[in-house]
C-alpha cells in the first residue's frame, strides 16, 4: 500500500508536526516565516494551512527572472551544472592538446596544426582555419604563431595548457558542479524547505562565478599568454613576470580566483545557514541524508579555507603589481617563497576534500537506493566525514615534504596523513557493507556509484605511497601523483557527478536521460579512464616527472614513449565519450522519457516534491518521521518507507 | 621495457625501495581483497525476483574492527618510515662529508661549484661546471643546494634523492653512490618555459678515475 509514492500526508498533517525526538523542531518550525521571497508574494507561509497547490504557477515570471537572474535555488543549481559542463569541455580540450604533445613531441597537432599552411600561404585552407579566422579575425595568425608555430605546441604554451587544465577542472568544473549545482538543487529539496536562506546571495554566487570564468578564459588572449606557473602557482615563478614572461595572464588568474573565492564564500554561508535553520519539522541532524551532511561539511570547509587562498592571492597580486616582496627572498624585503606554499596548501588540502566529500555523499545516496538497503553504519559515515574534514586541516605539509620545509615537520605530516586512511577505509567498508545482502539493481546511476567506490579505493591506496615520506622523496612530482589525483578527482568525484546527474535528472528536468546512451557513456568512460590514468602509475614508478613537455629529452624516459602514446589514445577516447554525455544531456532535456514523481522509489524528501518542481518546491512543507535510508524494513510490504510518511500509515493500521 | 623502479645506486636507496615494495604489497592485497569482495557482493546480491534485501543498519563490532586494523597498519608503516626519512633528510643525522659540491640552480641549468684542493668555497681555485657533477664512488658527498631565481628541484632518480632548491637559501643533502656510472639529474619542479629539458649529469667515478679527473682539473703545481 505504501508503494504509492503519492501517498500524501496532508490529511493528518496537523497532528504530526513534530515527532518526539525533534530536538531542533523549534528552529525548523518557524523557518517559513523568515522566508519572504520578493518574487513569491503569493506564498502561503504557514504550513499548517491547506493552500493552493499551484501557487507557484500563478505568478508570471519574465524570461530574464526565470532563466537568467533567477532566485530559485533549482534554477541556480541548473545554471551551475551547465556552467560546470561547459567548463568541463574547455578543461578537457586543453588536456587533449597537451596529451598530443606528450605522445608526439614536436609534431603538429592535427586539425589545428593544419593552419601551418595558412601561415605559409596566407590563405584559408581548412574548415578549422575558417573557424579560427572567425574567432580571432586578424589576430589569429599572431596568436597561433606565438603559441603553436607550425602547429606545434610551444613549451611556454604547454605550461599554460596544463596550468589552465588543472585550474579549470578544480575551480570551474568539480567545485561548481558538486557544490554549486548539487548543493543548490539538493539542499532545500532534501531538507524540506522552499528555497535557500539567502536567494539573492545565491544568485550573486552564480554570477560572480560567471565573471570569474570570463576573466579566467580571457587570460589566454592577453599579450604574454596565460598563467604558466601550474595550478599551484608556486612563487617566485608566479610572483615575478620576468621568470615566465607571463604578465597579465597570471594577474587575471589571481583576480579570477579571488572572485571565485567570493562566489564560494557567499554560497557556503548560504548553505550553512540553510541547513542549520531551515530543516523541515522532524528533520533532525541525524536524519539528514548523507549527501546533505557532505555538502554541509564542505560548506564549512569552503568558508574557512577559501579566505586563506584569497589572502595568498592578494599578496601575490601585491608582489606582481605593487612591488612588494612577500614571496621573494632574493629581493630585499625578507619574503619567503615557502610562505606561498604554506598558504596555498593550507587552503589546498581542505580543497581536495571539498572535491571528494560531496562525491562520497552522492555515492552514499545511490548505493542504498539501488541495493534497497539502509546505508551501512550511518553514524560512522557521518563521523568519518567529520574526521576527514578536521584532519584535512593538519595535513597540508605533505605537499611540501621535499620543499625545504624542516624535515621534522615531514614526520608529523606523514603521521597525520597516514591517519586519514582510517576514516577513508571506514567509508569504503561501509559502502561494501551496504551492498552486503542487498538486492542490487544495476541501473546506470548505480554503475557510476560502484565505479566511484572502486576508483576511490585505487586513489586512496595510491595516496599511501605519497604520504610515506621516504617513498615520496622518489615519487614526488612524478606521474604517480598525477595518477593519484585523477583517480580521486576523476575516478572519484566525476563518476559521482555523472551518477548524480543521471540519478537526479528526472527531478531536475522532468525527464529521464536516455539509458542506452548513458550506459555506452559509462562503459566507454570507465574503460578509457582506466586506460588513461592507470599507466601513469607505471610512468611515476619509472621516475617520469610531471609538467615536462617532452619526455624524449631524457635518456631514462626513452622507454616510456609507447605508454605515453597509449595514454594519449585513451585520453582522446575518454574525451570522445564525454561528447555522448553532452549529447544525451541536451537531447534528454527536450526529448527524454517523461519521468514520474519518484521513478527510483527513493525515501528522501526531494522525491516528495512534484515533477517538475515548482517554485517553492512543496505544496506543503513535509514533516519528517524517520531516517533517510528505510529500505526493506522487516514486516513492511513495500521495500521503502519515505521519510515523510507518518509513523502509522492508515493502511497498516496502528494504535 | 622496464616498468619498475630504475636501478638504485645509493646507500639509502635500498631503504626507500624496501618501503615502496612493502607498501606495494600492502596496497595490492588491500585492493584485491576489497575488489574481490565488491565483485562477489555484486554477483551474490544482484536483484532476483522474490529475493528481498536484508535490513541491516550496521555493526559496531565491525566498525571497531576495521578502524583498529587500519590504524594499526598505518601507524606501523609510519613507524617503519621514520628512521629512513631521518637518515636521508634530517639535518642532525647528516654523516660527515668526504666531498662537498655546491649546486646552484638557475633557469635552466645546474651550476656545479667545486671547492678545489683547499676545500673552501669562494676561493680562487674554485671550479664551476655547468650541468656536470663529478663525485667518487663509496664516499659521502654533500650537495649544498641553492637557486638564483625560482624554485627548482634536484632529482637524481637512481639515487632516490630529490630536494627542492630555494633562492637565497642553502639546503644540504647527502648521498653515497655505490656504483660508478653516469646518471641524469632532471629538474623536477616546474621552473619556467624550458623546465622540460633542464638536465644535468652525475658522473660517479671509481676512486682512481676520480683522482685522475681531479688531477686534470687542478694540475699539481
Amino acid at each position: 500500500m505504501q508503494d504509492n509514492e503519492n501517498k500524501s500526508h496532508e490529511n493528518d498533517n496537523d497532528e504530526h508536526h513534530l515527532p518526539a525526538n525533534g530536538d531542533n523542531g523549534t528552529e525548523s518550525h518557524d523557518h517559513d516565516h523568515d522566508h519572504d521571497h520578493d518574487h513569491d508574494h503569493d506564498h502561503v507561509h504557514d504550513h499548517d494551512h491547506d493552500h493552493d497547490h499551484d501557487h507557484a504557477h500563478n505568478h508570471e515570471e519574465s524570461f530574464i527572472s526565470k532563466y537568467i537572474f533567477s532566485l530559485d535555488h533549482k534554477m541556480i543549481g541548473k545554471q551551475f551544472l551547465l556552467y560546470g559542463l561547459i567548463m568541463f569541455f574547455v578543461g578537457g580540450g586543453l588536456a587533449l592538446l597537451f596529451r598530443w604533445q606528450l605522445a608526439y613531441p614536436e609534431r603538429p597537432v592535427p586539425i589545428i596544426g593544419a593552419s601551418q599552411q595558412y601561415i605559409d600561404d596566407g590563405e584559408v585552407v581548412t574548415a578549422a582555419d575558417r573557424m579560427w579566422e572567425k574567432i580571432f579575425d586578424s589576430d589569429k595568425e599572431e596568436w597561433l604563431e606565438v603559441n603553436m608555430p607550425s602547429g606545434v605546441i610551444e613549451p611556454a604554451f604547454y605550461n599554460m595548457l596544463f596550468t589552465m587544465h588543472a585550474t579549470i577542472m578544480v575551480f570551474f568544473v568539480v567545485v561548481p558542479i558538486l557544490v554549486g549545482a548539487f548543493g543548490n538543487f539538493l539542499i532545500p529539496l532534501m531538507i524540506g524547505t522552499r528555497d535557500m536562506a539567502f536567494p539573492v546571495l545565491n544568485m550573486l554566487s552564480f554570477w560572480l562565478a560567471v565573471l570569474a570564468a570570463i576573466i579566467m578564459t580571457a587570460g589566454f588572449f592577453v599579450p604574454g599568454g596565460h598563467a604558466a606557473a601550474g595550478w599551484t602557482g608556486y612563487a617566485p615563478l608566479s610572483a615575478d613576470p620576468q621568470w615566465t614572461g607571463v604578465d597579465w595572464g597570471q594577474n587575471l588568474w589571481a583576480i579570477s580566483l579571488l572572485i571565485q573565492g567570493f562566489s564560494s564564500l557567499v554560497g557556503s554561508i548560504n548553505y550553512i545557514t540553510t541547513v542549520i535553520n531551515m530543516r523541515a519539522p522532524g528533520m533532525t541532524f541525524f536524519r539528514l541524508p548523507l549527501v546533505i551532511w557532505s555538502l554541509f561539511i564542505v560548506a564549512i570547509l569552503l568558508l574557512l579555507a577559501f579566505p586563506v587562498l584569497s589572502s595568498a592571492l592578494a599578496l601575490l597580486i601585491f608582489d606582481r603589481l605593487a612591488g612588494t616582496t612577500f614571496f621573494s627572498s632574493t629581493a630585499e624585503g625578507g619574503g619567503d617563497p615557502l610562505l606561498w606554499q604554506h598558504l596555498f596548501w593550507f587552503f589546498g588540502h581542505p580543497e581536495v576534500y571539498i572535491l571528494i566529500l560531496p562525491g562520497m555523499g552522492i555515492a552514499s545516496e545511490i548505493l542504498p537506493v539501488f541495493s534497497r538497503k539502509p546505508i551501512f553504519g550511518y553514524h560512522s559515515m557521518v563521523y568519518a566525514m567529520i574526521t576527514i574534514a578536521f584532519m584535512g586541516w593538519i595535513v597540508w605539509g605533505h605537499h611540501m615534504f621535499q620543499s625545504g620545509m624542516q624535515p621534522g615537520l615531514g614526520t608529523f605530516f606523514m603521521t597525520t596523513t597516514m591517519l586519514i586512511a582510517v576514516p577513508s577505509a571506514i567509508k569504503t567498508f561501509n559502502w561494501l557493507g551496504t551492498l552486503f545482502r542487498g538486492s542490487i539493481r544495476f541501473t546506470t546511476p548505480m554503475l557510476h556509484g560502484i565505479a566511484f567506490v572502486s576508483m576511490f579505493v585505487i586513489g586512496g591506496l595510491s595516496g599511501i605511497y605519497m604520504a610515506n615520506t621516504p617513498v615520496d622523496i622518489y615519487i614526488h612530482d612524478t606521474y604517480y601523483i598525477v595518477a593519484h589525483i585523477h583517480y580521486v578527482v576523476f575516478g572519484g568525484s566525476l563518476f559521482a557527478i555523472f551518477g548524480g546527474i543521471i540519478y537526479w535528472f528526472p527531478k531536475m528536468y522532468g525527464r529521464h536521460m536516455n539509458d542506452t546512451l548513458s550506459k555506452i557513456h559509462f562503459w566507454l568512460t570507465f574503460i578509457a579512464f582506466n586506460c588513461t590514468f592507470f599507466p601513469m602509475h607505471i610512468l611515476g614508478v619509472g621516475g617520469h616527472m610531471r609538467r615536462i613537455s617532452n619526455p624524449m629529452q631524457y635518456e631514462f624516459l626513452q622507454g616510456f614513449q609507447g605508454i605515453n602514446i597509449f595514454i594519449t589514445m585513451s585520453a582522446f577516447t575518454l574525451g570522445f565519450a564525454q561528447l555522448i554525455l553532452l549529447y544525451n544531456f541536451f537531447w534528454s532535456m527536450a526529448r527524454g522519457k517523461v519521468a514520474e514523481k519518484n521513478p527510483w522509489n527513493v525515501t528522501t524528501l526531494e522525491w516528495e516534491a512534484p515533477t517538475p518542481v515548482p517554485h517553492g518546491n512543496f505544496a506543503q512543507i513535509p514533516t519528517v518521521y524517520r531516517g533517510p535510508y528505510e529500505y526493506s524494513v522487516p514486516g513492511e510490504e513495500s521495500d521503502w518507507i519515505p521519510q515523510a510518511q507518518p509513523e502509522h500509515a492508515p493502511a497498516t493500521g496502528g494504535d | 621495457m622496464d616498468i619498475w623502479l630504475p636501478e638504485n645506486v645509493s646507500t639509502f636507496g635500498q631503504g626507500v625501495d624496501n618501503l615502496f615494495i612493502l607498501i606495494y604489497w600492502i596496497t595490492l592485497i588491500a585492493f584485491i581483497l576489497v575488489t574481490a569482495t565488491l565483485i562477489a557482493f555484486l554477483i551474490l546480491y544482484r536483484h532476483r525476483p522474490g529475493h528481498k534485501a536484508t535490513y541491516i543498519e550496521g555493526s559496531t563490532k565491525l566498525e571497531i574492527t576495521w578502524t583498529t586494523a587500519t590504524t594499526v597498519i598505518v601507524f606501523g608503516l609510519a613507524l617503519l618510515s621514520y628512521p629512513q626519512w631521518n637518515r636521508i633528510k634530517s639535518p642532525t643525522e647528516l654523516p660527515p662529508a668526504d666531498v662537498v659540491v655546491e649546486v646552484s640552480a638557475k633557469q635552466f641549468n645546474w651550476d656545479m661549484t667545486y671547492p678545489g684542493p683547499d676545500g673552501e668555497f669562494d676561493t680562487e681555485d674554485d671550479l664551476q661546471l655547468e650541468n656536470q657533477l663529478h663525485v667518487p664512488v663509496d664516499k659521502i658527498v654533500h650537495i649544498r643546494l641553492t637557486s638564483v631565481d625560482v624554485i627548482h628541484s634536484f632529482f637524481v632518480p637512481n639515487l632516490r634523492l630529490k630536494q627542492d632548491t630555494l633562492p637565497n637559501r642553502f639546503i644540504t643533502v647527502w648521498f653515497e653512490a655505490t656504483k660508478p656510472g653516469r646518471f641524469e639529474i632532471p629538474c623536477a619542479e616546474l621552473c619556467g618555459f624550458q623546465h622540460s629539458g633542464m638536465l644535468g649529469y652525475l658522473t660517479v667515478h671509481s676512486q682512481a678515475d676520480y683522482d685522475a679527473w681531479k688531477a686534470e682539473r687542478w694540475p699539481p703545481q
